[in-house]
């Protein structure tokens, strides 16, 4: 995920990085990690989220953009099978959300024109 | 192909998204897109999120999802639905026209196994069954085999997505530098290789300019990578480009 901010919502940690941060702490499906970081007004401070979710923070100065990497605490690409969220555009930028296909089996193919 | 399948299963509650994953977005899919005027969803991802989220790391690739939204297949090899026989018999044209190095690349490509006649089976088989279906995985097989995550392939997935993002603002070196950065840490995606060699001008590539993936014939020295499409498939061997189906 990239961010120019430094401070993230639960709503775009929940839509961009596909975590719910619930009282039980930050979690995906069933499985929960419990969060030592708070909520200040602006949010979840970006650096010290990343640690918490066990996330690279890789900066780059030159376009004041940071990367925040999936997190590494289960060894695994999924830490839960519970598919996370998927955000995408179509050719005219109308944005599909795999959560609007609750109630249909989907088979999400991936491809490239290269 | 697809969109006959799509067509099959459909009616059987289930649906075909297609994602296209390309930095060059819109742009680099809406080709492939409009000619296949499909009436599924045809998304496209320019930062390779598919990646970081499923753990894509080849095309094509799917991941099978229920109606509760439990992913019950993980990202696996996905070949296009078997081709009637006619069509396979057929003998491609044209090949001593092409370049050198794509009549190479052709070579190798040929070698490349995979079983679409085993994966269609299994996936009509959980189209029609759904959780009956001895292809549908439980939760800890699904989550054991998506692929390994661990520090440093997580910090490649963030190099990548700072690679691409240079990459469409235009910053050629910063896009080259983290691309390389997200090749050394996640060596064994090939999206991340061949995303970074398609954006390379080749001027002799011509009209093969997103498949050449190489260096220039006569400028060698000009790549910026540490591997190209050809050389990484011979050292790995194409046999072993996709995982085979892994069934049950």
């Amino acid at each position: 995920m990239l961010t120019k901010q430094s401070h993230l919502s639960k709503n775009e940690i929940r839509d961009q990085l596909g975590w719910d941060i619930k009282p039980e702490g930050a979690c995906q499906g069933e499985w929960c990690l419990p969060l030592s970081i708070e909520e200040d007004t602006a949010g979840f401070e970006v650096k010290a989220l990343a640690k918490a979710l066990h996330m690279p923070l890789v900066e780059e100065p030159e376009l004041s953009l940071s990367a925040l990497g999936p997190s590494a605490i289960a060894g695994h690409a999924l830490t839960s099978a519970k598919a996370p969220e998927l955000a995408l555009p179509d050719l005219d930028g109308n944005i599909t959300r795999l959560s609007d296909y609750l109630g249909q089996k989907v088979i999400l193919y991936a491809w490239a024109p290269y | 192909m697809w969109q006959a399948l799509r067509e099959t299963i459909r009616p059987k509650g289930a649906e075909l998204i297609t994602v296209g994953m390309d930095t060059l977005g819109a742009a680099g899919c809406a080709p492939a897109i409009q000619a296949a005027n499909a009436a599924h969803p045809s998304l496209i991802d320019t930062h390779h999120q598919m990646a970081s989220l499923f753990g894509i790391v080849n095309i094509p690739q799917a991941v099978w999802i229920n109606e509760e939204g439990m992913i019950v297949r993980p990202a696996e090899s996905a070949p296009p639905p078997p081709a009637p026989a006619a069509e396979e018999a057929a003998a491609p044209e044209g090949l001593d026209a092409l370049p050198a190095r794509m009549q190479e690349i052709m070579v190798e490509a040929s070698q490349i196994q995979s079983d679409p006649a085993a994966y269609h089976h299994a996936l009509m088989d959980w189209v029609e069954q759904g959780e009956a279906s001895q292809f549908a995985l439980s939760e800890a097989v699904v989550i054991e085999r998506s692929k390994p995550q661990s520090d440093d392939r997580a910090r490649g997935h963030a190099h990548f997505e700072l690679a691409s993002e240079a990459a469409t603002l235009g910053h050629k070196d910063l896009a080259v530098k983290h691309f390389r950065a997200a090749h050394a840490l996640v060596p064994d995606s090939w999206t991340f290789r061949r995303q970074a060699w398609s954006l390379e001008p080749v001027d002799a590539a011509g009209p093969f300019a997103r498949f050449w993936q190489g260096p220039h014939p006569d400028r060698p020295e000009a790549w910026p990578y540490e591997g190209d499409w050809l050389s990484d498939i011979r050292a790995e061997g194409p046999a072993n480009y996709y995982d085979p189906f892994s069934g049950r």
